[in-house]
């Protein structure tokens, strides 16, 4: 029995301390690379330079130059798409949420939660798939009926379906969320003279708003994160441009397209693509952090 | 089952009704937790509802402003008037009806704002002040009302759910009196308090009643009799006694009543 005990618990420390080891070895494989290519560029130029172009490094004609590896532009082209996806996702997600735990049936909500778990689960080169073949050229052509010009390959397309992709993400969260505040705030402001509307709009989503508010940071890390979608959908020219009508590229895309084809190990260009991994690591972590602090507080108010 | 209804004390207040309780029968589902209770609740008195637990106090206190209307499988037969008017009439205004018969719940549940903005609430849904000077005196004039001003009067902007027991049941006494309702519903305000604060709230509803109408669910026959004018004696959903609260608690007429009040039920 206490053998029996003793290597079950062996068998799970092992599990639990290989999951560690591997977290610890990849951050610290990408730490080493990543200062490998800080060794070879200078970071300030990583971290401030306004042009990408990693290509110039391999022209052989051009043999001299390093190529430009400046961040701005993939950074500002990661935030753009976020932005527009969390514009999409944010208002639906929450009317999805509140609608479901405020307003809807236990038998409505029994029949829509399954669909969007369902949304939940489509693998994301599907979503990519359709901003290709379906959104863009529809954007497209709505933009020539209105005379602006529209690249394929915009932010906004790529925007739009990942805020697609993020809605049932957002609704889940936010229904936690809202299914965390306690009847009792709803008794009380109904017992005000409150319609549910004005009980939903001032108490139950201002007492939620903490846990609604890391559910956002949680899709933007995953927005953040997303790569299938942005490389079909966004594009691969790193234009430094705030115009959701351009093409824009993220960082995810030139991590694939800078690994993609044969490649020396110790070229800048191939190591830079640790440096990018680094940067996107960092940020999630840091949105992931503050969400889970702030989803912790929370929890902590109504016990 | 004929409810023993004892002479009130005055003739005239025998005229008077507020609300009135016409065969009520509330079901859970199957389950029946009242059987035709009918009672007169008098304006601008306390009336005290005592009775063993789960004889249906909360439920018949909930079926005078249709909070039982939020729960799913309740369903509630019978009259019930205010002011003459049958609250189960189609079309009647329910949150309308909330505004003037108000709550307020066992446990005390301030709403996670600031201190201002939990007594401002019903003013403010209600569009009850013209401007920001009349809903700062509306503020201050529930808190005070709720005997809570002097202790708040500093700290208006700090979080209502950051207070004692106590002041959060107060403030969600002096929220419920913002609104200006005519009545007051309080079930078992004082259940999770200790002593002291229990002191306060009972003081509170006997201040309050010259202005307001109170209906107060008690598992204290002290409290019932410090704080109220009638009694209702409840049993397994039915109301098997009512009257003044002197004579209910110093010649009960039924058995029932006089064992539970001295201590003998069960
Ligand atoms: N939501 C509900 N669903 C089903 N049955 C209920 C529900 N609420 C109350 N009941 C039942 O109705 C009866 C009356 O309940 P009620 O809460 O009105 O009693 P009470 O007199 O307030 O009791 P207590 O003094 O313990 O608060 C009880 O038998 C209870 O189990
Ligand atoms: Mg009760």
């Amino acid at each position: 029995m206490a053998i029996r005990e003793r290597a079950l618990l062996g068998v799970l420390i092992l599990a639990t301390s290989m999951a560690v080891v591997t977290t610890i070895g990849i951050v610290a494989a990408i730490l080493v690379e990543s200062l490998r290519f800080f060794s070879i560029i200078d970071p300030s130029s990583f971290f401030f330079g306004t042009l990408w172009s990693p290509q110039i490094a391999i022209r052989e004609d051009q043999a001299g130059a390093a190529g430009s590896f400046g961040f701005i532009p993939l950074l500002v082209g990661t935030l753009l798409i976020t932005l527009i996806s969390l514009a999409v996702a944010v208002p639906m997600g929450l009317a999805i949420a509140v609608y479901l735990s405020e307003f809807a049936s236990s038998r409505t909500r029994g029949q829509i939660k399954p669909i969007l778990e369902i949304l939940a689960g489509i693998p994301t080169i599907v979503y990519g798939f359709f901003a290709l073949v379906t959104l863009s050229p529809i954007l497209r052509d709505l933009g020539a009926e209105l005379g602006v010009e529209v690249a394929g390959e915009s932010a906004l397309a790529a925007g739009l379906v990942m805020g697609m992709m993020l809605i049932p993400f957002i609704a889940s969260l936010s229904e936690d969320a809202l299914f965390a505040v306690p009847d009792s705030l709803r008794h009380g402001a109904i017992g005000l003279g409150s319609t549910q509307l004005e009980a939903t709009a001032r108490v139950i989503i201002p007492a939620s708003l903490p846990g609604i508010a890391a559910g956002i940071l949680l899709a933007s890390s995953r927005a953040i994160g997303e790569t299938m979608i942005v490389v079909m959908a966004a594009g691969i020219a790193a234009h430094l441009t705030i115009n959701p009508l351009e093409a824009v590229t993220t960082v995810t895309v030139q991590i694939v397209t800078l690994l993609i084809g044969d490649q020396e190990f110790d070229d800048p260009k191939t190591l830079a693509a640790f440096a990018l991994g680094l940067s996107l690591f960092a940020l999630t972590l840091v949105l992931n952090i503050i969400a889970l602090h702030i989803v912790k507080r929370y929890r902590q108010s109504y016990e | 089952m004929v409810t023993i209804e004892t002479r009130d004390a005055s003739a005239s207040a025998r005229a008077e009704t507020i609300i009135s309780a016409q065969k009520v029968n509330v079901y859970y589902g199957d389950f029946q937790a009242l059987k035709e209770v009918s009672i007169d609740i008098r304006p601008r008195q306390v009336t005290a509802l005592i009775g063993p637990s789960g004889c249906g106090k909360s439920t018949f206190l909930r079926c005078l402003n249709r909070m039982n209307d939020l729960i799913l499988n309740c369903r509630v037969v019978g009259k019930l008037l205010l002011n003459g008017e049958d609250i189960h009439r189609p079309g009647f205004d329910v949150v309308d009806l909330r505004t003037h018969v108000g709550m307020v719940f066992q446990k005390p549940n301030p709403f996670p704002k600031s201190i201002y903005d939990n007594v401002a609430y019903g003013p403010r849904i209600h569009k009850m002040a013209n401007g920001r000077s009349e809903l700062d005196g509306m503020v201050e004039s529930s808190l005070r009302r709720a005997g809570l001003w002097d202790e708040v009067k500093d700290k208006l902007a700090g979080l209502g759910t950051e207070l004692s027991g106590g002041q959060q049941q107060r403030l969600c006494i002096a929220r419920a009196i913002a609104v200006e309702p005519k009545i007051i519903l309080m079930d078992e305000p004082c259940s999770a308090l200790d002593p002291v604060a229990t002191g306060r709230i009972e003081e509170l509803i006997f201040e309050l009643r010259r202005d307001y109408t109170i209906v107060l669910v008690t598992h204290s026959m002290q409290q019932a009799a410090r704080t109220s004018q009638r009694t209702a004696f409840f049993h397994l959903g039915e109301l098997l006694e009512v009257g003044d609260t002197n004579d209910i608690f110093t010649k009960p007429r039924h058995e029932r009543t006089e064992a539970y009040i001295t201590g003998r039920y069960g």
